[in-house]
């Protein structure tokens, strides 16, 4: 058991035969695959399907990890990040439950990883054809913060009612003079449903965009999948006088000097020393690896 | 010349033809509840009173009209910007949708349930013309700006929130929110009601006011005689899920025929 628990040492762990392959059973496997598929046919569209009960709690993952289970089969190679990291609590226990469960070999550089679930961050390393990147979304609706009723933001969905998005976007120019969301910054897919990207900062918005991967995103308390196939047009909302703006940093990455990562700020000590570090962890390292350090 | 003519007939032809068509409308929930066999035209520019004591199907009739609530049996149609005749009940709800966010405005009794408390009143004046595809930041605050004046609300106060509106500010930011699309058919669902006395007086003279500069064609329900004697150019008096007694406002109110009518009209308190 403690020989599998660090994946870097020993990528492939033995098998947990007490188990079926990745923990769900294959009904529920097959029933979420289906709830896969109408999301793929119908992209950025809200498909509720029989979430089951993990052995973790809401809010870390159900959802994706549901969705994991049901896509991973024995030659996959599975990466888990949580925000940018693949050494966050999260991450690992997620990563070592798939290397008990399914016996799969998990991996922490995004080139060789043909799934990718994550939480909050689009890896920096541009994905490529063949890979599934695994959202877990804590809320999918985009509506819910101005329309409580599910019957109602159904609805909407379904007459392409989408005023009300602009809304929010609108307080918050009102409010800071620019539009403040700087997360869960809603997208419209495929020119026709709005959806929330998970709680990916917006900085990784355009990294949806024409994306060559495919995109699913579970919500295990919801109940909700949805998807955006490779190669789908996926626009952020904005205002013709305030268009859609990346975050950027005035720093760069104090291990790999990167100037175009998403940065994480770290207090260094009681009087407030500020550093910025990638929040990508692997893309990071790989600088490194190349040599690259900063200045 | 010519060109100013042809608009003028155009207006002229708009203004004979009827813009609402009401006929044997019925919504029952009991025997004499709801309201039944309700039929009338509402012309352009026109504002039709409907009162009645509580209980008598007037607020079931107006979220009838409104197409919130599909009749039992009973046809409306309703002739749109374009000329064409929508049978409202007939058409699809993604149309019924638009009309109540373009062509239509609806003034709840309760601001609260019309307005989106959460939001700036900015943003609730805007959000009409957001859903219309406006996507100009600047046009969406000067509309708001310009209709907060046009409501009597000072323009500072747009970023603050509804609640921190009294209720006779609030009662006119809803009022603001539906006018800012240019509807041409308003709804109204006793708007004076909770109010106290000089606050209405405002709302009404208010009102009055926009409905002639609009020319606004007005369904306005109400149980105060006031009301509709300031507002109203045309009553519907209804008792017990019927209409008991229509025509002219002043005629109803100085010359009553039906007996409920009579009591109606001479119980209002004389100070």
């Amino acid at each position: 058991m403690n020989a599998a628990t660090d994946p870097r040492q020993q990528p492939r762990a033995p098998r947990d035969e007490a188990y079926n392959f990745a923990y769900l059973d294959e009904q529920t496997k097959r029933m979420i695959r289906r709830g896969l598929l109408k999301a793929v046919a119908i992209p950025g569209y809200q498909v509720p399907f029989g979430g089951r009960e993990m052995p973790l709690p809401y809010g870390w993952g159900t959802g994706g990890m549901q969705l994991t289970a049901a896509i991973l089969g024995a030659e996959d190679v599975l990466k888990v990040i949580d925000q940018g990291a693949d050494d966050t609590t999260n991450a690992v226990s997620i990563r070592r439950f798939f290397g008990r469960t399914a016996g799969v070999e998990t991996t922490e550089r995004t080139p060789e990883a043909t799934i990718i679930q994550t939480r909050h961050r689009i890896p920096e390393t541009p994905l490529h054809e063949g890979q599934i990147m695994v959202y877990q979304v804590p809320i999918p609706e985009p509506l819910r913060f101005i329309e409580p009723s599910e019957t109602e933001t159904r609805t909407m969905h379904a007459l392409n009612d989408y005023g009300v998005m602009h809304v929010k976007l609108y307080e918050d120019i009102a409010t800071f003079g620019h539009i403040a969301t700087a997360y869960a910054y809603p997208v419209t897919v495929d020119e026709r449903y709005v959806m929330d990207p998970s709680p990916i900062p917006k900085f990784d918005n355009p990294k949806l965009d024409m994306s060559p991967a495919l995109m699913l995103f579970g919500a295990g308390r919801e109940k909700r999948l949805y998807a955006v196939p490779p190669y789908t047009r996926v626009t952020s909302l904005d205002f013709e006088d305030h268009p859609f703006e990346v975050q950027k940093w005035a720093h760069t990455c104090a291990i790999c000097g990167s100037r175009e990562s998403f940065l994480d700020e770290l207090i260094l000590d009681d009087q407030g020393t500020q550093s910025f570090v990638c929040s990508d962890t692997d893309y990071c390292a790989q600088r490194v690896n190349e040599g690259r350090v900063a200045q | 010349m010519n060109a100013v003519h042809r608009i003028q007939d155009q207006v002229v032809a708009d203004r004979t033809q009827p813009l609402l068509k009401v006929s044997g409308l019925s919504k029952l929930y009991g025997p004499e509840k709801g309201c039944q066999d309700v039929s009338f035209e509402l012309y352009p520019g026109e504002v039709l009173g409907i009162v009645g004591e509580s209980g008598s199907g007037k607020s079931t009739l107006l979220s009838l009209l409104s197409g919130r609530c599909p009749p039992d049996s009973g046809v409306i149609d309703y002739r749109g910007k374009d000329g064409h005749w929508l049978d409202l009940y007939s058409a699809s709800e993604a149309e019924r949708r638009t009309l109540l966010r373009t062509e239509w405005g609806f003034v709840e009794q309760n601001p609260r349930d019309g307005l989106r408390m959460a939001v700036s009143a900015g943003a609730n004046i805007g959000e009409r013309l957001m859903a219309q595809g406006v996507r100009n930041y600047q046009q969406l605050r000067a509309a708001g700006l310009d209709w907060l004046s046009q409501v009597e609300i000072d323009p500072a106060r747009i970023d603050d929130l509804p609640r921190t509106f009294s209720g006779g500010m609030q009662q006119r930011l809803q009022i603001a929110r539906n006018l800012v699309s240019g509807p041409r058919l308003v709804f109204m669902d006793e708007p004076t009601g909770g109010l106290d006395v000089s606050v209405q007086a405002r709302l009404l003279d208010l009102m009055r006011g926009l409905v002639r500069e609009l020319d606004l064609a007005v369904v306005i329900v109400t149980h105060d005689l006031a009301v509709a004697r300031l507002l109203a150019d045309r009553l519907m008096v209804m008792r017990r899920s019927r209409v008991v007694e229509s025509g002219l406002t002043d005629q109803i109110l100085d010359d009553p025929q039906h007996p409920y009518s009579q009591l109606l009209v001479s119980s209002v308190l004389q100070p």
